[in-house]
């Protein structure tokens, strides 16, 4: 076995996965965002709307190509590198991502060209219908990505036989138990970035007094749009997935919670300083009980700790820790800022607080890195395996691909992603600096 | 009735021939894309193909879904086998898509010369990786008994893949051409034209090459295939659209010249899928050793899963593709949401 491949595989399905997952949440959210838009321009008759669907819609292609581009290497890549993991749940793994192909793909890619050239060449009711189509592609996309990936979490319906995991109850396997709760959160995540994203461009363009009027309407739709699903992500779907975890994968739910120690009245630690070796937290500030409260519903209850599990079966405890709780940091900033600016609305003083425009500008990315920690803390988390108490990540990997092959591609694929990052950044900000087309009657600034 | 297993094998070379047909047109405007004359003419064939090439692309991407749910452990072992080929052409499909998106994106003649280049070259090496790759499933790859893929990178570039490499190319090639004379007029349709021709006469050769070097390499394609009365199917209709292609170019019926060059790909891959069959993956080991629809298939309830996947969302996806060509059908007019 060479250790060097596998270490190195492991490291480019992280950098290609992590890549790519920065753009399917973001289209997620701009396409139900854009189907609002669109809605209004069709239905109100309304130019201004009109004018901000055409130019969040361009913003979007974007986004969806490059997401695009970058998926492609993730369908092949389970059998590249991950081959042992490829034969032994291919008899289920496989299905969700040829359903996410029939289903999803076709689906969002077919009625996408529709939306972006199809503007002047079929009705309004029927352009609008295509991004509503592109919308529901996406979001079905994402159900069948998290029905493979949660089962990897929480398998079900299958039984190990002929030396590999087989298909024994097709919807146990897609309803596991962790499917649903992953599959709203994410949903959730991505509407934020969505929302954020929104908000954050049309800030900068009140600020830039370029297009203001219309910018504002985006803001407004943006801010109630992300305060909703602001709290959507922490209560229920977050709060619910927590629990889950706690559940049915408790070494995750000990390292993401810190609890390194099992007891009973266990506390919810809202800042620490981990040290892994041997496992203990430093400067913590924690709430005794509530832990025990939130996973069981009792504060008195057992919460299992770190201590409790054989050591080559528990995940890194730094890096699940740090980023579960980076995740929830920023969870709560967003709820706290579209609730401020919620409440600003009325009279419009929010577009007048330049501070608060400012931090909504600088904002953008950071749904899209509360989605990263959020990946980084359930994938990291399910380690040391792969399929969770039925196949070691180190038991995988390709046999017969090389570390040097895997360094070609590693080496390939970051140059590639570094050069897609710096000119999808550049074009976006030139986009976003061009601003809406003007539309006659309004304020044009 | 016809078995689960062969069902799939049947499934998947439709996928197979879809992308074929559809990604094949996209991929080879992209070649000729590198030899277009001015500006309008560049712009002509980015948009000719702007709705609908991610679509089109789609059909890899279940295709590659449908062997790993069907046939994992073909999709294990060739693609893991086949490791820096992929990899390339992972790379040449992200600079393909990509391009298409970027260059119209900044007024500026050396970035959009650049992502033309990134284009066309992306285009290029998928095709004739494609070509290539098959060339080697069909002679055989070193597979030992234990279904281990033993070979290498530098095994794959062997004289016989490159051939169908070569081939691939010409078909392609051809078959954008077709694309846009259907897509494009006056003098740029022309010479689209005589690419056509030119790519026909190619691919009519090399066809014929690429059949008698393919009874030398792999004479066990042929084995009994003349007892299939498919093969006499995909042969009268391979030789029927060859001859009638460049009759309908010279008539300037170009859209049944397109057509023709649809049913020219989806014969030839039919006949190599008859040759295949059952195997997936022949063994140049040893024959015995190949990956079949039998040893490397899921199980019979996945396979009948995936059935009803693939009735419930085919008959959909096709409904809405063809509606959707249906729109943009026609030559390619550039607007202001043009490319």
């Amino acid at each position: 076995m060479d250790a060097d491949a596998l270490f190195l595989s492991r490291i480019q399905f992280a950098i290609t996965i992590g890549f790519h997952f920065l753009f399917p949440p973001l289209s997620i959210g701009l396409a139900w965002l854009l189907v609002i838009v669109e809605w209004k321009g069709w239905r109100a008759g309304d130019a201004a709307w009109v004018a901000l669907g055409k130019f969040f819609g361009k913003l979007f292609a974007l986004t969806f190509a490059v997401g695009v581009a970058t998926g492609i290497v993730m369908e092949f890549q389970f059998g590249t590198n991950w081959a042992e993991y490829s034969k032994f749940v291919g008899d289920i793994f496989g299905a969700p991502l040829a359903a996410e192909g029939v289903f999803a793909f076709f689906m969002e890619s077919a009625f996408l060209g529709l939306y972006l050239f199809g503007r002047e060449k079929v009705s309004k009711r029927v352009h609008w219908f295509s991004i509503l189509m592109v919308a529901i592609g996406a979001t079905i996309s994402a159900f069948w990505i998290i029905v493979a990936n949660s089962w990897q979490q929480t398998p079900a319906g299958y039984v190990i036989q002929n030396g590999r995991a087989e298909l024994v109850d097709f919807w146990a396997a897609v309803f596991n138990d962790s499917t649903l709760v992953r599959y709203f959160h994410t949903i959730v995540a991505s509407l934020i970035a969505g929302a954020f994203f929104m908000a954050g461009v049309s800030a900068w363009l009140i600020l830039k007094n370029h297009r203001a009027e219309l910018a504002k309407r985006s803001l407004r739709l943006s801010v109630i749009f992300g305060l909703i699903v602001s709290v959507l992500a922490v209560y229920p779907t977050g709060h619910e997935h927590a629990r889950q975890v706690a559940h049915t994968q408790p070494e995750k739910f000990a390292a993401i919670e810190g609890l390194y120690t099992g007891q009973t009245g266990a506390p919810l630690v809202l800042f620490g300083i981990v040290n892994a070796v041997p496992p203990e937290l430093g400067a913590e500030i924690k709430i005794p009980g509530i832990l025990s409260w939130m996973a069981f519903g009792d504060i008195d209850a057992h919460v299992q700790g770190i201590n409790e599990f054989p050591p080559d079966e528990i995940p890194p405890l730094w890096i699940t820790f740090v980023s579960f709780h980076n995740m929830v940091v920023l969870g709560m900033f967003f709820i706290g800022i579209t609730a401020l600016s919620v409440y600003l609305l009325r009279g419009g003083k929010l577009f007048q607080k330049k501070w608060l425009l400012w931090a909504f500008v600088v904002s953008i990315p950071l749904p899209l890195a509360a989605t990263q920690f959020g990946w980084v803390a359930a994938e990291v988390g399910r380690q040391p395996w792969i399929v969770y108490r039925m196949l070691r990540t180190d038991e995988a990997f390709s046999f017969n691909v090389t570390a040097g092959e895997v360094w070609f591609s590693i080496i390939l694929f970051s140059i590639i992603y570094l050069l897609l990052g710096a000119v999808y950044i550049f074009l976006m900000y030139r986009k976003i600096k061009h601003g809406p087309e003007p539309v006659s009657g309004e304020g044009v600034a | 009735m016809m078995d689960l297993n062969t069902t799939w094998f049947l499934l998947f070379g439709v996928l197979i021939i879809g992308y074929a047909i559809l990604d094949g047109f996209d991929l080879g405007v992209g070649v000729l894309h590198l030899f277009a004359r001015n500006e309008k003419e560049r712009r002509i064939n980015l948009n000719a193909i702007g709705p609908v090439w991610d679509g089109n692309e789609v059909w890899l991407l279940t295709g590659g879904g449908a062997l790993f749910a069907a046939f994992p452990i073909v999709y294990a072992t060739v693609f893991s086998g086949f490791y820096l080929a992929l990899m390339l052409v992972l790379t040449a499909l992200i600079a393909r898509a990509v391009s298409l998106e970027f260059r119209g994106k900044v007024e500026s003649n050396a970035w959009k010369r650049s992502w033309d280049w990134a284009f066309g070259l992306g285009s290029l090496l998928a095709i004739v990786l494609f070509g290539v790759a098959v060339g080697n499933i069909l002679r055989g790859v070193p597979i030992d008994s234990e279904g281990r893929y033993l070979g290498g990178f530098l095994e794959l570039l062997n004289p016989y893949s490159i051939v169908i490499g070569v081939l691939s190319l010409a078909l392609m090639v051809t078959h954008g051409a077709a694309y846009m004379t259907v897509k494009s007029d006056g003098d740029q349709r022309e010479r689209m034209k005589s690419w056509a021709s030119g790519g026909w006469m190619a691919t009519v050769i090399l066809y014929i090459f690429a059949t008698l070097y393919t009874m030398m390499e792999a004479g066990f394609l042929f084995e009994g295939i003349l007892g299939n009365p498919l093969f006499y199917l995909f042969m009268v209709l391979l030789l029927a659209v060859l001859i009638y292609f460049p009759i309908a170019l010279k008539a300037g019926k170009f859209f049944k010249a397109f057509l023709s060059s649809c049913v020219t790909i989806a014969s030839m891959l039919g006949l190599a899928a008859i040759g295949m069959f059952p195997r997936l993956v022949p063994s140049s080991i040893d024959l015995a050793y190949s990956l079949t629809i039998y040893n490397a298939s899921s199980t019979q309830r996945t396979l009948t899963v995936m059935l009803i996947i693939a009735l419930i969302g085919m008959p959909l996806v096709i409904a809405y593709t063809f509606y959707i060509y249906r729109v943009f059908m026609g030559k390619t007019v550039l607007t202001e949401e043009s490319y």
